[in-house]
């Protein structure tokens, strides 16, 4: 499917105390399947707000989001989200982290054994077997944003939204988890969208970047098609020519034409 | 780990600060000792810092109290109360009628009168204090009302109880419970309105019913601070039993100061005071351990 996630004209109008603040403006975007979109721009820009949105969180307060041609009204189980600090529950293990997750989707149609495989099988795919049964504060930073996407994927969405999921980890981590990002996205074929300030982390991921203008009333300023092969290799690619064009690209959209009138 | 625990006993102060009704206070999380020191070290250094201050604050605190009392205003001395106290605790439970009873039955008495009183108030504070704190609407029903009667004095309370139930003791629970709800309610309350976004938004995302919700979320996040609500409640209600048993009368600690004070037994009344403050003292520790468990 061609159009999977269709983002048509959204306005999204935050009523702050200090008055109307128009977050963004006439965003259009158009996501087909098993694609891996990044969204990049300067803090402020809006892109948590458009990845919300698609999450169903919030409301837009014009314009319309679709998700496989019917209308977002709402956080869903074909939505997965993986939030930027974990947001794991720390009272609970890792596996009942992600049990809670899958009860919700799959509880009323499998049984307690097929739910349990459903954990185990999350936590696999992201290397987590081992510390399942631990609870939150006993694993490391980058556990956790394992744990999180871990719990995003076993719902089985179709779409798996992504709101600067390394932002808070050490840049070896971070690498790690990029790594075991591509993997998984090579092996399931889900939609991806991920919101992300890193410039390599979003060329080295992605399809097609799409690059924010700053807010207020933000809007989508360029989108880059990222033509390289994959399965890619990020040492590989530190002389490749392509790479680095992009990577220029990317930086000149945003240091030159979005400039940050104060840092 | 005894030594861990130990470490841990609030000072004097602290236990002051619990009798006040407060919003809600978070018990720091317990620094475990560096894995370094050795347990000879550790334990000499517990005494110095922890054992032998409180052993020499109790020490002076003795000497004051001897020195007033050789004063020559009929207030007993430390030997003449000890002595008393040996005998009163030597036959705890003797029963000689209804104004004559051991003090081990004046002590139950007193703590079943605060555990049904401060019962009553958690079964309904608690719940009370998670809807205050989940509904906006509600909060602002119920707030100024709160606001109202949260500083009336316990014993104020007292007339209404009397009016309502016609007799002494169930009087004397309600205004247990009257006087131990506030805290309940009002850290429940902030307990639930401090629950991080985070972690709504994760019941967001999977659509949790509300049901799930306060299961799963609301309530182990809120657990500190019903913790601290329910430490706070019962320090008052501690506080305010002997007052109202002294009013009210029967068997109970407050009783038995009152009668010993018409008896001019002044020992006995130093002995009530001492074994208020450590069943106090006692009942704040087990609920420390107890909140202990929902540090996360």
């Amino acid at each position: 499917m061609s159009k999977y996630v269709q983002i048509e004209n959204v306005q999204m109008v935050f009523n702050t105390r200090s008055g109307r603040y128009v977050a963004l403006k006439d965003v259009d975007l158009t996501i087909s399947q098993g694609e891996f979109v990044s969204i990049i721009g300067h803090s402020g820009c809006g892109k948590s707000t458009l990845l919300n949105l698609v999450a169903g969180l919030i409301a837009p307060t014009g314009g319309a989001l679709l998700c496989a041609g019917r209308e977002i009204a709402g956080p869903g189980p074909e939505r997965g989200v993986v939030f930027q600090n974990h947001s794991l529950l720390p009272w609970l293990t890792c596996a009942d982290n992600v049990y809670l997750a899958v009860e919700r989707v799959f509880g009323g149609k499998e049984s307690k054994a097929d739910l349990k495989r459903r954990v185990a099988e999350a936590l696999e795919l992201v290397g987590l077997s081992p510390a399942a049964h631990k609870l939150p504060q006993e694993i490391s930073g980058g556990m956790k944003q394992r744990v999180g996407i871990a719990r995003a994927l076993s719902m089985q969405p179709k779409v798996l939204l992504l709101d600067e999921p390394f932002g808070a980890l050490d840049a070896l981590t971070r690498a790690t988890l990029q790594d075991s990002l591509m993997e998984i996205h090579a092996g399931l074929g889900n939609t991806v969208i991920m919101v992300t300030h890193d410039v390599d982390e979003a060329v080295l991921l992605s399809d097609r970047i799409v690059m924010m203008t700053n807010g207020p009333a933000a809007t989508v300023g360029e989108v880059l098609d990222v033509g390289l092969r994959r399965p890619r290799n990020r040492v590989v690619l530190a002389d490749n020519v392509d790479y680095n064009r992009y990577r220029s690209e990317v930086l000149k959209f945003l240091y030159q034409r979005q400039k940050r009138q104060v840092a | 780990m005894t030594v861990v625990v130990m470490k841990n006993v609030p000072d004097s102060s602290h236990v002051a600060d619990s009798t006040a009704v407060k919003t809600a206070v978070i018990i720091p999380p317990v620094e475990a000792p560096p894995l370094s020191v050795s347990r000879v070290a550790q334990v000499g250094q517990w005494f110095g810092c922890t054992a032998l201050p409180r052993v020499i604050g109790l020490a002076l605190f003795v000497l004051v109290w001897a020195l007033i009392a050789s004063g020559g205003n009929g207030l007993p001395g430390p030997a003449q109360t000890w002595t008393s106290a040996v005998e009163v605790f030597s036959d705890p439970f003797y029963d000689n009628g209804p104004n004559d009873k051991g003090i081990g039955w004046n002590i139950l008495s007193s703590l079943e009168r605060v555990g049904i009183g401060f019962g009553l108030a958690a079964l309904i504070g608690i719940p009370l204090g998670f809807i205050i704190g989940r509904v906006a609407f509600i909060n602002g029903m119920l707030s100024p009302i709160i606001s109202l009667l949260r500083p009336v004095s316990p014993l104020a309370w007292l007339p209404i109880g009397l009016l309502v139930f016609k007799q002494a003791d169930p009087a004397a629970i309600w205004v247990i419970f009257i006087s131990s709800i506030w805290p309940m309610i009002i850290n429940t309350a902030v307990g639930v309105g401090k629950v991080p976004e985070d972690y709504l938004n994760v019941a967001r995302m999977l659509n949790l019913s509300e049901w799930k919700i306060l299961t799963t979320i609301l309530l182990p996040a809120t657990m500190p601070y019903v913790m601290t609500g329910i430490r706070l409640s019962i320090g008052v209600a501690w506080l305010v039993i002997v007052a109202a048993e002294m009013l009210t009368g029967g068997v109970g600690l407050g009783f038995w100061v009152w009668d010993e004070w018409n008896n001019l037994n002044v020992e006995h009344i130093i002995i009530a005071i001492f074994v208020v403050g450590i069943i106090g003292l006692v009942l704040e520790q087990l609920l420390l351990l107890l909140a202990r468990r929902y540090n996360y």
